[in-house]
């Protein structure tokens, strides 16, 4: 917990009344409790009309011909838009980064011209005065199409006697990528053991409770598009959509009020919403798009779809000698815009084997295109598939070398004070705890106690199991992630404080709010900063017209990045009103401070002038103020993180299972998480997102999964079909800390979105393995269904 | 099917009357209709309960329950439940823990859990999470929520000073 600070960056963070560290409630949440918010979906506009999307209903087929007279006349309709009308207004677009060399993607249109590429992708769009009249008529439209052969299984995909879905690119291979780290053969050539497995993970999806919703309205006579968006980064959609549609940006506003869950899923350009915007411009008038249940199982990004073998070396005493993995995943028929579909495979390369001290790692990683829908980046981009697959390979050394899995991981974890350090795939950590996190966990369960229970529990025929899994996160990424790639995302954000004319303060964010609470860590640290109470602060976000420039919530960098413009942006602030205090009380700055709303004298702490007061004499007085003194009670910070590209957190999460070998079901009796993500500026908001982000990882590790059949058809997109975690079979989470601060700010937070997701699987997994360990069988793959447990249990 | 029905209902105590087309269902009746933007709509086919709303004391998905099925009856929405207070310390709870993130299905959890306390004034943590089963919430992973309810039935119980 310890970091030394110098006294100046002191008056920054812990200053009287500071809310750093402190549980605060958010201020946004009254509005969210009485049903009173602004969600995309609630949004109404005069002349506003409606589109619904006719989809394809095969996974590969050409358009022969599509009859939209029938359907252009049933009432209430505006126009039905084929793909070749639309692209008139909208241009394709091809989701590669040069980063990522050798990616490869075929042009993407808003809707399908002459041929679709998935179950679900759009034919037409038809628009009306209801969405109920828009689907009236959508099912007038007569689309014939010509059946063609489906890519669907991503392990065939790159077989010479499997069809290329895009011609023009030579083969279904979109990106590989092999790193070899140290000397890998030798290494298991010296190893005691050697143990492979094969880690199959399912493709799921975000399921956001509101669905993907926009709102376009062009306004011809301004030439000027309002896009309101359930977005996570606003300026990466007005990037985008001017540049797609032949504008400049600065004729996209962006709008993103109040979202209803994103999780990543909002982070991307989706074709249906860039059909949206391209039907608004053509037809001149609002066009509001949501999604339905089956539309988002069909088009929101799916995640996952990885097969990765594993294979790992160990001595007798535990010592971990190498890693070799060979992961392959399906991205569906496009990469997706602008992120691409690679970034989860290469970060799977880059993770696995991240916690351990072993040098020698090799891997392969190879993502081929298939008729499916997209798959992209989701909560904790290839941390699960990489955590999952080094602590699944971790424990099965451990099995067969007879050592206990907290005593391989304790003799092989990098040492806490052996930073900085690189990882074998060349990942650099600033500073990390992975040994304090183990120690801290195996406090928190009482390890040595759940075992005995086990063992007791064993001899009833009642088997109970414990996984431990260690992991890394990549957070506040710098331009390393995208940027580089020559993707328009920003990497860095700005915020810009005011004092309005009562002594309150506005404060304008480039990052957003999807409820992990961008708005109160602001309010926090633009309180603290300042010494004014966080009712008075006001923070404005997710609006392109209103906001400095900047990134956005994704990727874990709202707190370490934007948070630290918001400190940076307040402590200009902060001496620009005492320089201003100092004038009016003929005093100096360094005599004065801002305590309770309220500049006060540092010595004896006496109140000096109300900052309603100055604000008074500065806004409506300045005649009062000496002759050349201008005060500027503005300004304008922005941040990136420039010494590393990621800033690296670290954890470790634990399970307590009850696997029923009768009925193949898992009980999760109990959940433990310790992580480290920097300072912690509210303990109740990163607490919650790591309980929130373990959820997610526990729905994959046991129920979700997009089951495709052979054709290429999803199976199960409805809620009913495809399971989500319900609170009746989640378990209580504890969560723990380790504090080690990023010194690359002053604010020293690093991100924790997407920690609970990164392990929860692998422990789960760990834990359903632990507890079959008598029946001499070895589950890797997730979800861990029953149908998965009783095959392994040769019951089924 | 195409013809407009008249009907007659009272909505968080106001008398509404509407002509609804008989295939309308209850949540885009609140929703689009009377712009009682409160009530969610997650999947429209019963799952999710973002849409829960009360017909006559009794909780309902108002996605499963046509417009034309509530004529006489009481609706009540969060926007009601609200106003009257009759919520307002499951709401603080709910604030206090952090019991909700994106907010999306805050009013159904509402809903659902006042109904249970309603009918149980002591639950334990497995009835609540048991009573909340049909409330998806994708952000929190329930822990909260389920603190949030024990917290504000707690209070309700505690013998008043």
């Amino acid at each position: 917990m310890s970091s030394i600070r110098n006294p100046e960056t002191l008056s920054a963070l812990d200053r009287p009344n500071s809310y750093i560290g402190k549980t605060v409630p958010r201020p946004n949440l009254d509005r969210l409790l009485q049903g009173r918010a602004s969600y995309v979906s609630d949004m109404e506009l005069p002349r506003m009309a409606h589109v619904a999307f006719l989809r394809s209903p095969h996974a590969h087929a050409k358009i022969v011909s599509i009859d939209a007279a029938a359907a252009k006349l049933m009432p209430g309709v505006i126009a039905v838009v084929t793909g070749g009308e639309l692209a008139a207004v909208i241009t394709p677009w091809v989701g590669v980064l040069s980063h990522l060399k050798g990616l490869k993607s075929a042009p993407q249109s808003a809707i399908a011209i002459d041929r679709v590429c998935w179950q679900g992708e759009a034919v037409a769009a038809i628009v009306a005065i209801s969405r109920a009249a828009a689907e009236d008529a959508a099912e007038q439209v007569a689309v014939k199409y010509e059946e063609l052969e489906a890519v669907a299984d991503m392990r065939t995909a790159l077989d010479p006697a499997t069809p290329v879905i895009h011609s023009s690119l030579g083969d279904n291979l979109a990106f590989e990528r092999v790193h070899d780290a140290g000397a890998v053969d030798q290494a298991f050539a010296a190893s005691d053991a050697v143990v492979e497995a094969e880690f199959v993970f399912g493709r799921h999806t975000g399921v956001t409770l509101e669905p993907r919703a926009v709102v376009a309205d062009w306004n011809a006579a301004e030439a000027r598009l309002t896009i309101y968006q359930g977005t996570q980064a606003p300026h990466m959609v007005q990037n985008i959509a001017a540049l797609h549609l032949g504008l400049r940006e600065q004729q996209v506003r962006v709008v993103c009020k109040d979202v209803g869950g994103s999780f990543g899923i909002k982070v991307h350009i989706y074709a249906d919403e860039m059909a949206t915007y391209a039907l608004s411009k053509l037809l001149r008038r609002p066009i509001k798009f949501v999604a339905d249940r089956v539309e988002s199982f069909n088009t929101d990004i799916h995640a996952r779809d990885h097969c990765c073998k594993g294979k790992i070396g160990v001595k007798r005493d535990g010592t971990i000698l190498a890693f070799e993995i060979d992961d392959l995943t399906g991205i569906g028929p496009y990469s997706m815009y602008p992120r691409t579909s690679a970034i989860e495979a290469n970060q799977v390369v880059n993770l696995v084997g991240g916690p351990y001290t072993s040098k020698n790692y090799r891997a392969r990683a190879r993502v081929v295109f298939q008729n499916k829908n997209v798959m992209c980046q989701y909560r904790a981009v290839g941390h699960p598939i990489a955590c999952s697959v080094t602590e699944g390979l971790v424990d099965l050394a451990a099995m067969k070398i007879g050592m206990d899995p907290v005593e391989i991981r304790r003799r092989n974890l990098i040492a806490d004070d052996a930073y900085p350090c690189a990882s074998p795939s060349g990942l650099r950590f600033e500073q990390l705890s992975h040994q304090a996190s183990l120690t801290k966990i195996v406090e928190m369960m009482d390890y040595q106690a759940l075992r005995a229970d086990q063992a007791a529990l064993r001899k009833r025929g009642i088997h109970r199991g414990i996984g431990i899994a260690s992991f890394i996160e990549v957070t506040n990424p710098s331009a390393a992630f995208y940027g580089v790639g020559g993707a328009k995302i920003s990497s860095q954000d700005g915020v810009a404080v005011r004092l309005d004319a009562q002594g309150s303060v506005i404060c304008q964010t480039s990052i957003t709010e999807q409820g992990q609470g961008s708005e109160a860590l602001t309010a926090q640290i633009v309180g603290s900063v300042l010494g004014v109470s966080m009712d008075r602060v006001r923070v404005i976000l997710g609006d392109t017209d209103m906001t400095p420039y900047g990134g956005g919530t994704w990727a874990s960098r709202g707190a370490g990045i934007g948070g630290e413009a918001a400190l940076q942006a307040t402590k200009v602030l902060r001496k620009n009103i005492l320089d201003v205090a100092a004038v009016i009380l003929q005093s100096t700055p360094a005599e004065l401070d801002i305590v309770d709303n309220a500049v006060i004298n540092v010595s004896d702490g006496a109140f000096r002038i109300e900052l309603n007061e100055l604000a008074r004499i500065v806004y409506f007085r300045p005649d009062t103020l000496p002759p050349g003194i201008q005060p500027e009670l503005m300004a304008t910070k922005h941040f990136v993180p420039r010494e590393y590209p990621f800033a690296f957190t670290n954890g470790v999460q634990a399970a307590w299972v009850e696997v029923d070998t009768d009925t193949g079901f898992v009980k999760l009796l109990k959940h433990w998480v310790v992580e480290d993500c920097g300072t912690i500026i509210n303990p109740q908001l990163v607490d919650e997102q790591i309980r929130g982000g373990v959820v997610q990882g526990l729905g994959a590790a046991l129920f979700e999964k997009c089951i495709y059949d052979e054709r290429g058809q999803l199976t199960n997109a409805n809620l009913a079909d495809y399971l989500v975690p319900m609170s009746g079979e989640m378990p209580d989470i504890d969560v723990g800390h380790v504090v080690s601060p990023t010194k690359e700010s002053e604010l020293g937070a690093k991100g924790a979105g997407e920690a609970g997701t990164a392990g929860a699987a692998a422990a789960v997994t760990n834990a359903v393995n632990d507890a079959l360990k008598p029946f001499a069988t070895i589950i890797t793959e997730i979800p861990l269904t029953p149908q998965v447990i009783l095959t392994a249990l040769g019951r089924i | 099917m195409t013809t407009p029905v008249s009907i007659s209902l009272t909505v968080n105590g106001e008398r509404v009357e509407a002509h609804v087309l008989p295939r309308l269902n209850l949540a885009d009746f609140l929703r689009e209709h009377l712009k009682l933007t409160g009530t969610h709509v997650g999947c429209e086919h019963g799952v999710c309960g973002a849409c829960t709303v009360r017909v006559g004391g009794e909780i309902v998905r108002s996605c499963l329950m046509l417009a034309v099925q509530v004529n006489g009856a009481a609706i009540e929405t969060i926007e009601g439940l609200s106003d009257s207070g009759e919520i307002a310390d499951l709401q603080a709870a709910f604030r206090d823990r952090n019991a909700l993130q994106c907010g999306f299905c805050t009013p159904g959890m509402l809903m659902a859990a006042q109904d249970l306390l309603r009918e149980n004034g002591k639950p334990t943590r497995e009835e609540i999470r048991e009573h909340l089963s049909g409330n998806y919430c994708r952000c929190t992973g329930y822990h909260a929520i389920i603190d949030a309810v024990e917290n504000a039935a707690l209070a309700r119980t505690e013998p008043q000073a």
